[in-house]
Formats: C-alpha cells, sequence, structure tokens
C-alpha cells in the first residue's frame, strides 16, 4: 500500500512542476466553456426554457463543471504505458514487485489530486461570473459527488488503459485511440448531454461506460438528481468498475505472456 | 526518416534536386510509411471518420431539439458545418503537425530540421503528411454535398466564386492558425494547449452558426481570430440572411482577405520564432 501511496504523491510533485501546462489548459478549458455555453443557451432559449431537462441556468453550469472536471479526470489519457510498450521500458515495469495497473493508476490519481484546483477552479469562476451557476446548498450532493468523481477518474483511467494493452498485442495504438477518445467525449455527454441526444442514440450511450465517466458525477454535483437516484447511478459506476477491472486484469495477464521485448 | 527517404526511388537525372522534387519524394515516402500497419492504418483512417461524424454529431444534437439554431435551419446550419469541416480538413492535413511543435523542439528533433537545406515549415508539412486525415476530409466533402442538396441557394456568379473561395480561404486560415499554434510554443514551451484555444477552438467556432454565441465571442472570432469567416458568413451570403451584430453578412467576402493578412502576420511571428530559438547543443 505504501507504495502505491508513495506513487500518488511523487506524481502529484511532477505534474506540479508543469504550471504554465495547468495554466494553459485552464485558459482553454474556460475558452471551450465559453463557446459551449453559449451555443447551448442559444438552443434553450430558442425552444423555450428547457431541453434534454436542463434549464439554461443548469445546461450553462452543466458546461462548466465538465469543463472543470476534464482535466482532472484525465479524458484526454495517457499513452504513456503505449510509449514504454513500444520503447521496451515496460519490462522493467513488469519485474516490479507492484501492481502494474494498481501502480499507473496511483500515479493518475496523484495527477488528478494537482489537477483539480489550477484546472478545475479557474472554468468554475469564469462560468460563476459570466452565467451564473446553480449548485446544491446541502452537503449530501458533494459527498456523494466526490465519491462519483473518484467512480469516474477511475473508470476513465481503466478505459484509456484497455486501449494502452492493446499495445501489447499490435506495434501501432494511435488508430484505437483516435476511435476510443471521439466515441468517449460523444457518449460521455462531455460535448452535449447525453438527455440530448434523440432516443435512440440516448439508449446506446446509456449501454456503455462512458455516461458514468462524466456526464454522472456532473449531475450529482450540480445536485440535478436526487439521493436515491444518485445512490443508483454510483452503483452503475461501481459495477462498470468491476467490468473493467476484471478485463484489464485479464489483458494483462495474457498479454505480457504474449509480450516479447527485443534487446534489453 | 532518413532510411525511407534513402529507400524511395533516387532521382535517375543528373539535374539538381529542387524542393518540389524533395517535396514529392518525402510526400511519397511518408504515405507508404505510414500504410506499413495495415491494421492500424485501417483504424486511423477510421478513426478521423468517426471523428467528423462526432463532430457532426454534436451539432445535430442541439439542432434536432430546437426548429432553428442561431437563426439557421438544420440543412443551413449542416453548411457551415461542412465549409468548416473542408477547411479544417485541408489545413490540419497540411499544417497540423506545428500543433505539436512543443515535443519537436524538447526532443531536440528541430535542430535536425535546421541543418537541412530545407525550410523548416516545408519539412514539418512533409513529417506527417497524415493520409488517415483525409479520413475526415471524405466526410466534410460528403457533408458539403448533402448540404447542397438540402438547401435552397439562388446561384449567380459571384456566390458561384464565394462558393470556391471558401474552402480554400478556410483551409488557409487554418493553416495560418496551425503556424502561429507552432510558433507560439517557442516562447510557451508547457503552454500547447493554451494555441489549442485557437486552433480546435476555431474549427469548434467555425462549424457553429456564429448567431448562437454571446456577441463578445462573434466579435473576437470574427475580427481576431477570423473563424467565422471560414463558413458562417459565407455561408449567410450564399443563404442570403443577414447576419447577427458581430458578424454582419458582408464579412461574408472577407474570407480570403482575412487569410492573406493572418498567414502575413504568423509567418513574421513564425519567424521571430525560429529566430529566437536556442538549441541545447543535441
Amino acid at each position: 500500500m505504501r507504495a502505491y501511496w508513495e506513487l500518488a504523491k511523487s506524481s502529484f510533485r511532477r505534474n506540479s512542476t508543469y504550471r504554465l501546462a495547468a495554466f494553459s489548459g485552464a485558459f482553454t478549458n474556460s475558452v471551450f466553456g465559453l463557446i459551449r455555453a453559449s451555443l447551448l443557451l442559444s438552443a434553450i432559449s430558442t425552444a423555450g426554457g428547457t431541453i434534454g431537462g436542463y434549464s439554461a441556468v443548469e445546461a450553462a453550469t452543466y458546461v462548466w463543471l465538465g469543463q472543470a472536471l476534464l482535466a482532472p479526470l484525465g479524458l484526454f489519457g495517457s499513452a504513456e504505458l503505449a510509449g514504454r510498450v513500444k520503447s521496451g521500458d515496460i519490462a522493467v515495469d513488469l519485474s516490479r514487485s507492484v501492481n502494474l495497473t494498481a501502480s499507473y493508476w496511483a500515479q493518475d490519481v496523484g495527477r488528478a489530486a494537482f489537477d483539480i484546483l489550477p484546472r478545475g477552479v479557474p472554468p468554475l469562476v469564469i462560468g460563476a461570473l459570466v452565467t451564473g451557476l446553480s449548485l446544491p446548498t446541502t452537503a449530501g450532493p458533494y459527498v456523494l459527488g466526490f465519491v462519483s468523481v473518484l467512480a469516474a477518474l477511475t473508470l476513465s483511467f481503466l478505459g484509456f488503459f484497455v486501449i494502452n494493452l492493446l499495445s501489447f498485442w499490435v506495434v501501432e495504438i494511435r488508430g484505437y485511440w483516435m476511435l476510443y477518445l471521439v466515441l468517449m467525449n460523444l457518449l460521455s455527454g462531455f460535448l452535449v448531454p447525453v438527455t440530448w441526444f434523440p432516443q435512440w442514440m440516448l439508449d446506446f450511450a446509456r449501454a456503455t461506460p462512458f455516461p458514468s465517466m462524466l456526464q454522472t458525477p456532473v449531475d450529482i454535483l450540480a445536485g440535478r438528481t436526487d439521493g436515491a437516484l444518485s445512490l443508483a447511478l454510483v452503483g452503475v459506476q461501481l459495477l462498470w468498475l468491476a467490468v473493467l477491472l476484471a478485463g484489464t486484469q485479464l489483458m494483462v495477464r495474457y498479454g505480457s505472456r504474449k509480450l516479447v521485448v527485443q534487446g534489453g | 526518416m532518413a532510411e525511407t527517404k534513402t529507400a524511395a526511388p533516387p532521382a535517375a537525372d543528373s539535374s539538381p534536386v529542387t524542393n518540389a522534387k524533395l517535396l514529392r519524394l518525402l510526400v511519397s515516402a511518408r504515405l507508404r510509411s505510414q500504410t506499413a500497419y495495415r491494421g492500424s492504418f485501417a483504424a486511423d483512417v477510421a478513426g478521423q471518420m468517426v471523428l467528423a461524424l462526432t463532430e457532426f454529431v454534436e451539432l445535430y444534437a442541439i439542432v434536432h431539439n430546437v426548429p432553428t439554431f442561431g437563426g439557421m435551419t438544420f440543412a443551413q446550419a449542416l453548411l457551415v458545418f461542412a465549409f468548416a469541416s473542408v477547411g479544417f480538413s485541408i489545413g490540419d492535413l497540411i499544417l497540423g503537425e506545428t500543433d505539436s511543435m512543443s515535443e519537436v523542439i524538447r526532443n531536440g528533433k528541430l535542430e535536425v530540421l535546421l541543418v537541412r537545406p530545407l525550410p523548416v515549415l516545408l519539412q514539418l508539412m512533409t513529417s506527417d503528411f497524415q493520409l488517415r486525415r483525409v479520413g475526415r476530409l471524405v466526410f466534410a466533402l460528403i457533408a458539403l454535398a448533402a448540404a447542397l442538396f438540402l438547401t435552397d441557394i439562388q446561384w449567380d456568379p459571384g456566390k458561384v466564386a464565394l462558393f470556391i473561395i471558401t474552402p480554400l480561404a478556410g483551409a488557409a486560415i487554418f493553416g495560418a492558425l496551425f503556424v502561429g499554434a507552432g510558433a507560439v510554443q517557442f516562447w510557451l514551451l508547457d503552454g500547447r494547449q493554451f494555441a489549442n484555444a485557437f486552433t480546435y477552438g476555431g474549427r469548434y467556432v467555425a462549424s457553429m452558426p456564429g448567431a448562437a454565441m454571446f456577441l463578445p465571442l462573434q466579435v473576437f472570432f470574427t475580427f481576431v481570430v477570423p473563424a467565422t469567416l471560414v463558413a458562417y458568413a459565407p455561408s449567410l451570403v450564399l443563404l442570403g440572411l443577414d447576419g447577427p451584430a458581430g458578424i454582419p453578412s458582408w464579412t461574408g467576402w472577407l474570407g480570403l482577405p482575412a487569410a492573406v493578412v493572418l498567414w502575413g502576420l504568423m509567418l513574421l511571428l513564425w519567424r521571430a520564432a525560429i529566430r529566437k530559438y536556442t538549441g541545447a547543443g543535441g
């Protein structure tokens, strides 16, 4: 356990040195937030009130929470593992006495812990100033929201980890990566809330783990879902967590038998 | 890279190797190397098509909820989207590589480019001429054809000219933005994402009806970063619509002049960036 804690801590420190990167990320996410919020608000005002259950201020809140959580949740992923398979460094990782998945996860949690403040707060502040936010006033949604964010972070990590692990079998994963990234961005509700989709697409999105990676924590944090529904949504997250965890463990097990590292 | 170059058929005649000849050689070597891993290449192309598709779905997910979006019907918004996609995918195909300039600088590749007797920009254009990005262009052209079929445009010679100019001006505007994004990274080595606000942010703005944005954003993305001039403004002229306060419909003809001005500015910035660069002796 100690090893993972240290890994998370050092990852936090590593990320904290790149302050300009954090600042420019927050800037860009805020610009996108402005564009996205104005588009959704314009549509809502044309529709006359609400779309997909979102009023103007709720949609704006949705956009800003999404922009704030985008970086901490790691929705752009990391291709570090695949890079290490390519370079052969993976041999070092596999010979360590820690679990491969858990050690990468610990580092991702450390990264997220740093990202949440410099990358998460600016979009929310700008959102509060420009469009206003509708946030719950009781503690419940924040507590459950924290759990949900942690679950979403882990789900997002595991999803990208699966794509990274493909590099045990194929030489170049960039195409699979791209395919995964664009599908995830769309179906997680990052671009537009999934309830805005046409019905058939909504059904399709809900059959995937993607809404659990963003839409769920955002809706819970915004207080859009009440206690029982929020708990059920977190339950769905945990279910997908179990599925993806089992999947990655199987892939690591069979993949590391298949893997051939050249040279040494 | 050096290996693929020598593997290409050598110039048979003894005439001097011109930039154009080198360019052709480099691009063809690139193309062959990209198709080497078939599975990944197929996934790459599919990924690019799905990417274009999700950009469309993002628009559709909004538009299908409302009769008009930013004063445009679905077909009209599709025209804007298609123009923006064609322009962006051509710009991205040719100059998208400058987006990752900070990595080129950080791992010392830039010094290799600087010592070669070819302009750095030209080398960057060929170093990652990515065939897979054609997938995006194909989708964009299909969308454009569909938009033309669905919208009702009263054609006249001026509009035909504008229709032809628009994708080219759009490609030039995005190309210039990519050059600028690359140049900025010489100063902000870790600030790559900063430039994304203007390149990818510009693409996002360009593909949506401009009237649906807040007024300050309209003005900024028309007169500072000319993203709405790529697709929305010319579409207003073609469709005979009036623009919002920040994007009057006469701006529809500004795409090409804006592209020229922007290229001038961004090339100056690029030159300053290259001059500013100090190698670490790699």
